[in-house]
């Protein structure tokens, strides 16, 4: 008897095996240990981490491992991890004043207050492949200068006393958190900017990139992009006072953007912002660029109809989880729905030869 | 009432013992009117054990709750803290209310919700003096025909079916039994 | 996977009580989306999360739980299902309707009438009935509020217009209580009747879009018509090849390259029961049984 559905389950046991199995590759090549994923893969590992909403980095290396190199996939496991894990309290606003930088640039000046520091950058990086990394070689060791013990100020706020630039506002309340609460619109900044922080960086790239060549174009300059870490902290009831409970590696981006005001108020420069878990610049622009997009509406400005203007059309599909869990399941049986459309047109077309029989007779 | 009593009361297995008492919630629910038994909480007088079992089964920190008068003391406040860890705010903010009918009044305090949204309304726990005898006569979604349950009164439960779909949903409680009248349910007197 | 290291049937308990109270503002008002704040689960979203989820909350120890999909016990995904629940929350499990207190399906609703005392949970994939007609969330919202469902009755008859019949068969939209517009999830139309007046406790899952909905036992569920045009339940014109049923709903399986095909209960458990039954069909002679 005909029916291909049947041992499903014993089919999933053996693909799970076969998986398993895939995933080791070679037994004659040394399996990749956690610790060399998290210190040699580290910028997948920061993917993972921002787009996981978990900042561990071991586990996002084991995710990475788990998921032989899926980044979406290993983003997938780690969210899956997180949802589950007991809430104790939330973290006071990290300050990113405090921020130890490893890498700050500004292309809004030529030299600023702390300097320009390039740290551990692809730019100006010649793209050609470097074989001699296909040998095993000695460790490179860079020059070292000490360490900045100043904070380094925002660059933005330079402009900012000069009334240049449009006034940051204090929110009082507790920002809405989307892993709690549904999704509802219209959505404001602090959820919009929490959606894009965890959104597909692919996705949010190409946003951003339409917005520069004219889908709700707004004049971006990258006013300083600082990565570096800073400090946790976290209220303690029982203490009555906060605690420093860890550090973590952020990539903030403000962007310099063009002017809001009229003729009864002058002109001033506004901001997009991004902020992302461990170092993810492509990632912390865009976010920047579609942040200011989106912001259309409370800078009086004209909705011209763009995707990246359009909060519901971005949030609603920049989640690359939600996104490849619904598009993959469409390889999921569908036939009993394939079934009923079949009979749905044997039937129109049925009628449709009935008509023209009728017709011909006529 | 000390620290031992504040701390009795709850589930012992919470994660069975709240499934069984959601489904008695579900199929009060689900069947207006119908007579449900439900167990496993011990909470202080005057809070029945079947409203007791509603609290520990819905009510956390993240839903704001109302207390009436008759069941506001110290040692419900206290029990409630500890269980479940509801705020208790005034009749118009909460999520749920807890009392006898009377103590509730006027029910108009409560959130029907709004046209985008209906959900956000209000559920009242009403505790009751007993089960019986039947009142009203039930009717509309989960009754097959009509269905006579015991109600406080008929009217504030008819006009509330009039702002249908916004209204407060109700259940009942005495003893260790639950029945419920969401705002669907079309209500007359016997 | 430790299941030690879960909580009964997975979710915590904060959770769990979360979407048990949207399940209650479901039931109060039969057909409305309620918004949830899914959590992500162990499975991808569109593979069921929704309906997980809500069965998730509703089981109980001494639950006997069924999973199906397209119908069937045994497709990979109804098997996935019900091997989560059976670690993480220990439920007897069931593949007879009968037996079942707890139901998850995925595109169907057995053949078998549901009783009092069962709860029927689907999977939903897209809850907005509106959505294809209008993509914006905030607008779909308010055409519930306003109970403006023109748009709907206008596409339907675009439909009877280009094709002379509603050219929908399955998602077929229906009004509860004379209210709200519902979609059903994806069940074939032949299986429409069946939501209405129904004695099980129905409650839909959408994990994705973070809707919940429910319809109460015997709730008035019509589905969309014209009064010249009215609904028609349909299925294919053949008897079950393996048991004989000529009422149930069947699908096609093609058996050769030649146009060779036959047709059989898209219910497994209904069509085997049958068959237990001494029931055949065209293709299923005595002996094979
Ligand atoms: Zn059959």
């Amino acid at each position: 008897m005909y029916v291909a559905t049947k041992g499903g389950e014993r089919a999933i046991e053996a693909a799970h095996q076969w998986l398993a199995e895939a995933r080791r590759g070679d037994p004659a090549v040394p399996e990749l240990s956690i610790a060399q994923i998290r210190e040699q893969m580290t910028l997948a590992v920061n993917r993972v981490m921002a787009e996981g909403s978990l900042y561990d980095p071991d586990l996002a290396a084991l995710a990475i491992k788990q998921a032989r190199g899926d980044l979406i996939e290993a983003i997938f496991l780690i969210r899956a991890y997180r949802t589950t894990l007991p809430r104790f309290g939330g973290a006071l606003p990290v300050e990113t004043d405090e921020m130890a930088v490893t890498r700050r640039i500004s292309a809004t000046f030529k030299d600023v207050p702390g300097g320009q520091v390039l740290g551990p950058t692809f730019d100006y990086t010649h793209r050609l492949l470097d074989f001699a990394l296909m040998a095993d070689g000695d460790a490179p060791q860079a020059a070292r200068k000490p360490a900045e013990t100043q904070p380094v100020p925002h660059i933005l706020q330079l402009l900012d006393r000069d009334g240049l630039m449009e006034p940051l506002t204090q929110g009082e309340a507790t920002p809405p958190d989307l892993t709690r609460e549904p999704l509802e619109m219209p959505a404001d900044r602090p959820l919009r900017l929490q959606a894009l922080a965890r959104g597909d960086e692919g996705f949010v790239l190409s946003m951003a990139y339409s917005t520069q060549r004219g889908y709700g174009r707004t004049h971006a300059f990258v006013g300083e992009l600082r990565i570096g870490t800073c400090a946790v902290e976290m209220e303690i009831p029982e203490l009555g006072f906060a605690v420093e409970i860890g550090e973590i590696e952020l990539t903030e981006c403000e962007t310099v953007n063009q002017f809001t005001g009229s003729k009864t108020e002058p002109a001033q420069f506004t901001r997009g912002y991004g902020l992302v878990m461990g170092q993810s610049e492509r990632k912390a622009i865009s976010m920047s660029l579609v942040d200011r997009a989106l912001r259309w509406d409370e800078l009086g400005e004209e909705n011209t109809g763009a995707p990246a203007q359009d909060a519901e059309f971005v949030l609603y599909h920049c989640d690359n989880i939600q996104a490849t869990g619904f598009l993959e399941h469409i390889k999921l049986p569908h036939y009993v729905d394939f079934q009923s459309e079949l009979e749905l047109i044997r039937k129109l077309r049925r009628d449709a030869g009935a008509e023209t029989c009728k017709e011909a007779a006529e | 009432m000390d620290h031992a009593e504040i701390l009795a009361g709850g589930f012992d297995d919470p994660a069975a013992q709240s499934a069984r008492a959601f489904r008695a919630c579900l199929e009060a629910m689900a069947r207006p009117g119908r007579i449900q038994p439900i167990t496993g909480a011990a909470p202080p007088a005057p809070i029945s054990p079947a409203a007791g079992a509603v609290l520990l089964t819905l009510v956390d920190t993240t839903t704001p709750l109302y207390l009436a008068p008759s069941q506001d003391t110290q040692a419900t406040r206290q029990w409630i803290a500890f269980h479940c860890g509801a705020p208790i705010v005034p009749a118009e903010e909460a999520a749920f209310a807890l009392g006898a009918w009377g103590a509730l009044q006027p029910v108009s305090r409560f959130a029907i919700g709004t046209a985008d949204y209906p959900d956000r309304a209000a559920t009242l726990i009403v505790e009751m003096p007993g089960a019986t005898p039947p009142s009203a006569r039930l009717a509309g979604p989960g009754i097959e025909t009509c269905h006579e349950a015991c109600l406080p009164e008929i009217a504030a439960f008819a006009a509330n079916r009039t702002q249908f779909p916004l209204g407060f949903d109700c259940y009942f409680s005495a003893g260790s039994q639950l029945w419920a009248l969401p705002r669907s349910t079309n209500v007359e007197a016997l | 996977m430790s299941e030690a290291a879960y909580n009964f049937a997975y979710l915590d308990e904060a959770t769990k009580r979360m979407i048990r109270r949207a399940l209650l503002k479901g039931l109060a008002i039969p057909g409305y989306q309620v918004p949830f704040a899914s959590r992500e689960m162990p499975m991808p979203y569109g593979w069921g999360t929704g309906g997980v989820q809500v069965t998730a909350a509703c089981l109980t120890p001494e639950d006997c739980l069924k999973v199906i999909d397209q119908g069937a016990d045994d497709t990979t995904n109804a098997v996935s299902i019900r091997k989560f629940f059976e670690r993480t929350a220990g439920v007897a499990t069931t593949e007879h309707t009968a037996e079942a207190s707890v139901i998850q399906t995925r595109h169907r609703i057995p053949e078998q009438a549901l009783t009092e005392g069962q709860i029927l949970v689907y999977q939903v994939p897209i809850p907005e009935p509106l959505r294809f007609l209008e993509p914006r969330e905030s607008e779909t919202r308010r055409m519930h509020a306003l109970e403006e469902y023109g748009l709907m009755h206008v596409k339907l008859y675009e439909d009877i217009a280009r094709h002379g019949a509603i050219a929908t068969s399955y998602a077929y939209p229906v009004k509860v209580e004379g209210r709200y517009v519902m979609d059903p999830s994806p069940i074939p139309k032949f299986d429409n009747p069946k939501l209405g007046g129904n004695a099980a406790i129905q409650l839909f899952g959408a994990g994705r879009e973070q809707r919940i909905y429910a319809l109460p036992p015997y709730t008035q569920v019509v589905s969309l018509d014209f009064e010249d045009h009215p609904f028609e339940p349909s299925k294919a014109d053949h008897d079950c090849d393996l048991c004989g049923a000529a009422q149930s709903y069947l699908d096609e399986v093609i058996t050769d390259d030649r146009g060779g095909r036959m047709f059989i209960c898209s219910d497994t458990d209904f069509c085997a029961s049958r068959r237990a039954d001494g029931l055949r069909g065209r293709l299923s002679p005595e002996e094979a049984a």
